[in-house]
């Protein structure tokens, strides 16, 4: 085997490699042309790129090709040309008033374009796909608002939150009533009932609502008014109106004034830029509820 | 044919021929890897960044233990979509700290890298509970045990040494503090709030899963996903000099 003698497969007329293994002969038939050529010409191409791509490592440095291609520069590129390519409506939507942006055909089917695929990626987790909301998450297709439904008042919330941590955030808190002893037992169960009897829900038998209107006037009024209709300035919710955050039940309603889930809204003035801020404000107004 | 009778030593000997192989790929991957150590391009300095709280190590060892990297990365890739998507690009020194990192290409659910700050704590916690309550068409399992599992801190500061060895420069007392601290994080109202200030200034304390009767396993993670990518601010980082 060492001695490579040219020997001629009789069977097939090809010559042997001249290894052999227990009389085991290996045919030497040459590498399919187009493959062998298109080897030469990834060798070649291999060079080419090294020239104009980035390639080899150096001592402090690497070369970075002719053509200077970054993938962080191009990125930066496509995404700068695609801000500019929405900038023009987008200049004019962050000149204009909200209240202009719902007048101008224009700049509200662009407005509401852009809003409903920022609703899609940051709105949705929480107030749900199509804002119909769950519990915990307001839902924004109706007319209930507990900080206020008018363009302006949604923008200032999309963009500074509640109890968001943000300086200019909307915070309002209740006093867990039940966990800080401030109501006894029996104070939480009339009082309860008795807003379960404003939402409309049958309030349990033998609990006198009369000594729960008066807890209410005592503790809740202040905040959520003496009609219960809730006060925007306050942040808290109407109760009379079917729309329970936390759950329309009476033990849900228990829950909330025994120790109260308060939820956040993140702010997004970090996030996103004034047009989607503005676009999305026109398009939750536009969801069914917007005053 | 001399060249031939040379090649014959690498077929005929199974041993010359495992050295040979070894040395040849070891020439690729000494070009493709050893440049990354010292070439200053890769080495790139950011301002924020910071090693992990003994909260959030807990809550990214749960991340680890519960398989998360399977189904979410970590990595923000430079093309457009993502970048409109998720914000700016990952940068390697946002995983300085990350023994080992959580990157990857298979992304079954969203990336994680920017998640912090995006949602609130209780919509963590419902998610992580039945992720269907708050997204229908999720798959993502469940996690409810998390919330109910009391945090497992005893061998914290040990986290913190392995962490150490590997290069994190956690100080000595904040390996002293490691179990208080990690406690104290999810517990503002604790006596140990003060000391873990001052060895971690400006990290948000607060309880993270709405149970303040316990310190979970969600407060960690929760503590964990809410600052992901949150450490470094994009307002003053140099995209031009990094450019590649």
């Amino acid at each position: 085997m060492a001695d490579h003698n040219k020997e001629v497969d009789k069977v097939t007329g090809v010559e042997t490699t001249g290894h052999e293994w227990d009389g085991l002969k290996e045919l030497n038939n040459p590498l399919p042309k187009w493959w062998l050529y298109m080897f030469y010409a990834s060798i070649v191409w291999s060079i080419g790129y090294w020239v104009l791509m980035p390639s080899w490592p150096l001592i402090s440095s690497y070369t970075t090709g002719m053509l200077g291609t970054s993938q962080r520069a191009e990125a930066t590129a496509e995404y700068a040309a695609a801000q500019t390519a929405r900038a023009k409506t987008g200049e004019q939507l962050v000149e204009a008033s909200l209240e202009e942006i719902q007048t101008t055909p224009k700049l509200l089917e662009y407005a509401m374009a852009q809003g409903k695929v920022a609703f899609g990626d940051n709105c949705a987790p929480c107030h749900g796909v199509a804002a119909t909301g769950a519990i915990g998450y307001p839902n924004l297709q109706d007319d209930a608002w507990i900080w206020g439904g008018s363009l302006d008042d949604i923008a200032y919330t999309i963009n500074y939150g509640i109890r968001s941590g943000n300086d200019d955030e909307r915070y309002a808190e209740m006093s867990a009533f039940g966990r800080d002893e401030i109501l006894s037992e029996e104070e939480i169960d009339q009082v309860s009932n008795y807003v379960a009897k404003l939402a409309g829900l049958q309030p349990e038998e033998g609990v006198d609502l009369s000594a729960g209107k008066v807890v209410y006037e005592d503790n809740c009024a202040a905040c959520h008014g003496d009609d219960a209709r809730g006060m925007r300035d306050t942040g808290a919710p109407d109760l009379t109106a079917p729309n329970y955050l936390f759950g329309r039940s009476l033990d849900a309603i228990k829950a909330q004034v025994n120790a109260p889930r308060h939820g956040v809204m993140p702010a997004w003035v970090d996030r996103l830029d004034p047009a989607t801020v503005k676009s999305l404000a026109v398009y939750v107004h536009a969801l069914g509820g917007g005053e | 044919m001399s060249a031939w009778k040379k090649h014959e030593i690498f077929e005929k000997n199974s041993i010359i021929l495992i050295i040979g192989i070894v040395l040849a790929i070891s020439v690729g991957g000494l070009v493709e890897i050893v440049p990354l150590y010292y070439l200053k391009s890769t080495i790139e300095k950011t301002e924020g960044m910071r090693p992990y709280t003994p909260l959030e190590l807990a809550g990214r060892n749960i991340y680890v233990r519960e398989g998360c990297y399977t189904c979410h990365s970590q990595m923000i890739r430079p093309l457009r979509d993502e970048l409109e998507r998720y914000g700016p690009y990952s940068l390697a020194a946002e995983s300085m700290y990350d023994r080992p990192f959580q990157w990857g290409s298979k992304r079954t659910g969203p990336d994680l890298a920017r998640v912090g700050g995006k949602y609130s704590d209780q919509w963590h916690k419902d998610h992580l509970i039945n992720p269907r309550s708050v997204s229908p068409t999720s798959i993502m399992p469940g996690y409810p045990f998390l919330a109910e599992t009391q945090l497992n801190v005893r061998d914290m500061a040990d986290h913190l040494k392995i962490n150490v060895m590997y290069g994190v420069p956690y100080d000595e007392t904040q390996i002293a503090n490691a179990a208080k601290d990690a406690l104290a994080q999810a517990n503002p109202d604790s006596d140990d709030i003060d000391g873990f200030e001052e060895r971690y200034p400006a990290v948000a304390a607060r309880d993270f899963d709405g149970d303040p009767s316990k310190v979970t396993e969600m407060d960690a993670v929760i503590a964990y996903l809410q600052m992901l990518g949150t450490l470094v601010d994009f307002d003053l980082y140099d995209e031009k000099a990094n450019l590649r």
